[in-house]
């Protein structure tokens, strides 16, 4: 699974050698991916275009009209979306939401993943194969219940933090857990041996060998974790709900863009606001992302 | 500024507890006798990331299979009365068609231009910025995929000058504007929010296409054509079959996606003009229908759909295993 898998980020340069795996002419290869590549592009650049200009040039002309002299551009929309309409609040909820969401179960699932693949015990093999059938399950399907147990005649923590944090650690737990797995069953054998014969504990081979080793794994899962819940809306919409003090960015994105009509400018400069964090973050980090998605595409 | 207290005592506190708990089992473990030490202590290590998946996965899984037999408060059974209505009323088969052209489109939608764009792409010299370029939505949210997407789809109608790109250039060509989510003939409507997927989840298959891409030896390639094969019998012949496993992985998790999509529809129609899919049906009758039993079936039904996914899935992992 992990073996020998060209990295996204170190092939751009490479030399063409004598053979090709395609022989296609390329002079219609370059055409096909040029009108591929504006396809992608264009959708974004709208957007990002769209962000800057004013009121009037929104009702009359489409965003490439800003790509000609006169340019009308501003960040007046930037700056009224996040003081007047508040939405510098969300983006500290989201932030909010995300850390704890991200950091609670790595660390749940690297001890369950250690125990997974260097521990026996009867039952390992069945129990690790129920951990890949919840990777499926899809969240609808507990919804109701969770709702009840964090509903008032239970925990009582509907719309709070704390509810989504808890939400996301027990979603996100399958997938972390079979990506480090995977990743600790891996390492080789010989020095949690050698590890063993010295006298080491399971807990120092675990925090001395094990997770050190681990972190290219770690951080591919923190990214995905991270994006997942950063870019959330079904289960913000479901713990958080109409607690509107605690919405992150993607929910009340969601309700502007519902009533889609007046305010366009300010819309689009809202949305890219939510971009802006998880795009960067997946730029800097495309190798671990990457290596994340070739290694864990079990997941669904 | 408590919430960030709070925030902060989560973030340094969970983790520090978790590995308290682990130092305190191996503790306890040292009254344990040496024999049985290796059989308990497993179950220490998982215990925590069993009881999580247990209280959010499992339990409610079980319940709500329960609550789907029964009415709208969880009061009294219902038998499959919830069940009948979703495959006889409106919403429900109109959710379930859409989902259906949702699985069949976005799966063959992000394969083609997926294989495509691994193929084309592998060996030019601007390999890695187009690469990034149809990866990129994959960092973007659904909501502002859709938020993009409302701006490629806006409609004014006829005369008024057209501010979305796509009227802007169907107008351009001579053509009167079209109102895409509106549209439900052909259910063209749906097309158009399986098109804001596939332009968001174009990029995954790509990535996982090229990686198996990049494997095939040259030297099998080579040799082909040296006996005389054509690019295209290369293509079939040699490169389909060898990247088949991988294309079946990538149709899996699309066929997933496909089946739970969400946050678009929510965004773009809420379902209206027959857009809707099952998610977001079950999401309308938990909170704006307060049918909590339909919802539930729903929910099942959705759970239904994934098992012979699930089963795919947990094949593959012991065909994994047991060549490891």
């Amino acid at each position: 699974m992990s073996t020998a898998v060209p990295d996204l980020t170190t092939t751009g340069g490479k030399v063409e050698v004598v053979g090709t795996r395609r022989g296609v002419g390329r002079l219609p290869v370059h055409v096909v991916m040029a009108l591929l590549m504006l396809l992608w592009l264009v959708p974004s650049i709208g957007l990002l275009v769209n962000s800057f200009r004013g009121q009037q040039d929104f009702a009359t002309t489409g965003w490439w009209a800003a790509l000609l002299p006169p340019k009308d551009l501003s960040l007046e929309n930037y700056a009224h979306v996040l003081a007047e309409q508040g939405l510098g609040a969300n983006f500290v909820n989201s932030l909010f939401i995300s850390i704890p969401a991200t950091v609670i179960p790595i660390f749940v699932a690297a001890f369950a993943a250690y125990a997974f693949a260097w521990m026996s015990f009867p039952g390992r093999n069945i129990l690790f194969v129920a951990v890949v059938g919840l990777l499926v399950v899809p969240l609808q399907t507990t919804f109701v219940p969770i709702l009840q147990l964090f509903g008032p005649k239970g925990l009582h923590i509907n719309g709070t933090f704390l509810a989504v944090w808890l939400a996301h650690t027990g979603y996100g737990l399958p997938f972390a857990v079979y990506l480090l797995r995977n990743f600790m069953g891996g390492l080789p054998r010989e020095v949690f041996e050698s590890a063993a014969i010295d006298g080491a504990s399971p807990v120092s081979a675990f925090f001395r060998l094990a997770l050190p080793m681990t972190v290219p794994a770690i951080a591919s899962l923190a990214i995905f974790q991270f994006l997942f819940v950063w870019n959330d809306l079904l289960v913000a919409l479901i713990f958080i709900g109409t607690n509107t003090a605690n919405q992150p960015l993607t929910q009340t994105l969601a309700g502007l863009v519902s009533s889609f009509g007046s305010g366009l400018q300010y819309l689009a400069a809202a949305g890219f606001i939510a971009m802006v964090l998880p795009v960067l973050v997946f730029l800097a980090l495309q190798r671990y992302f990457v290596r994340g998605i070739v290694a864990g595409s079990v997941k669904g | 500024m408590d919430r960030i207290i709070t925030a902060a005592i989560v973030v340094f506190g969970v983790p520090a507890v978790l590995i308290g708990y682990i130092w305190a089992t191996e503790q306890v473990l040292r009254v344990v006798p040496q024999r049985a030490r290796g059989r308990v202590r497993p179950w220490l290590w998982l215990a925590p990331a069993l009881v999580l998946l247990f209280v959010f996965l499992v339990y409610p899984t079980i319940q709500t299979i329960i609550l789907s037999f029964q009415n709208r408060y969880g009061t009294a059974w219902v038998g499959t009365r919830n069940y009948e209505w979703f495959f006889t009323a409106g919403p429900g088969l109109s959710a379930l068609l859409n989902n259906i052209i949702w699985l069949v489109c976005l799966t063959v939608f992000t394969l083609v231009v997926g294989l495509a764009v691994a193929v084309l792409a592998d060996g030019v010299r601007y390999e890695r910025i187009a690469k990034t370029i149809f990866f990129m939505p994959l960092a973007i949210s659904g909501v502002a995929a859709a938020l993009i997407w409302k701006f490629m789809y806006a409609y004014q109608p006829p005369g008024a000058p057209q501010t979305g790109t796509l009227n802007a250039v169907v107008t351009a060509v001579g053509i009167s504007p079209v109102p895409w989510l509106t549209v439900d003939t052909f259910r063209l409507n749906t097309f158009c929010l399986i098109l804001v997927m596939t332009w968001l989840w174009t990029g995954f298959g790509m990535v996982i296409i090229s990686a198996a891409y990049k494997g095939i030896p040259v030297e099998l390639v080579e040799a082909a054509r040296v006996d005389g094969a054509t690019e295209a019998q290369v293509f079939r012949r040699i490169t389909l079959p060898l990247l088949a496993p991988t294309l079946a992985v990538v149709a899996t998790t699309m066929i997933i996606t496909a089946l739970k999509a969400f946050d678009v529809v929510y965004t773009m129609t809420n379902g209206a003009y027959n857009s809707q899919v099952i998610a977001n049906e079950m999401i309308n009758e938990l909170f704006t229908a307060n049918q909590q039993g339909r919802a539930s079936a729903i929910a099942v039904i959705l759970l239904l759909a994934i098992v012979p996914i699930m089963l795919f899935n947990i094949r593959r992992f012991q065909a994994q295993e047991a060549i490891r």
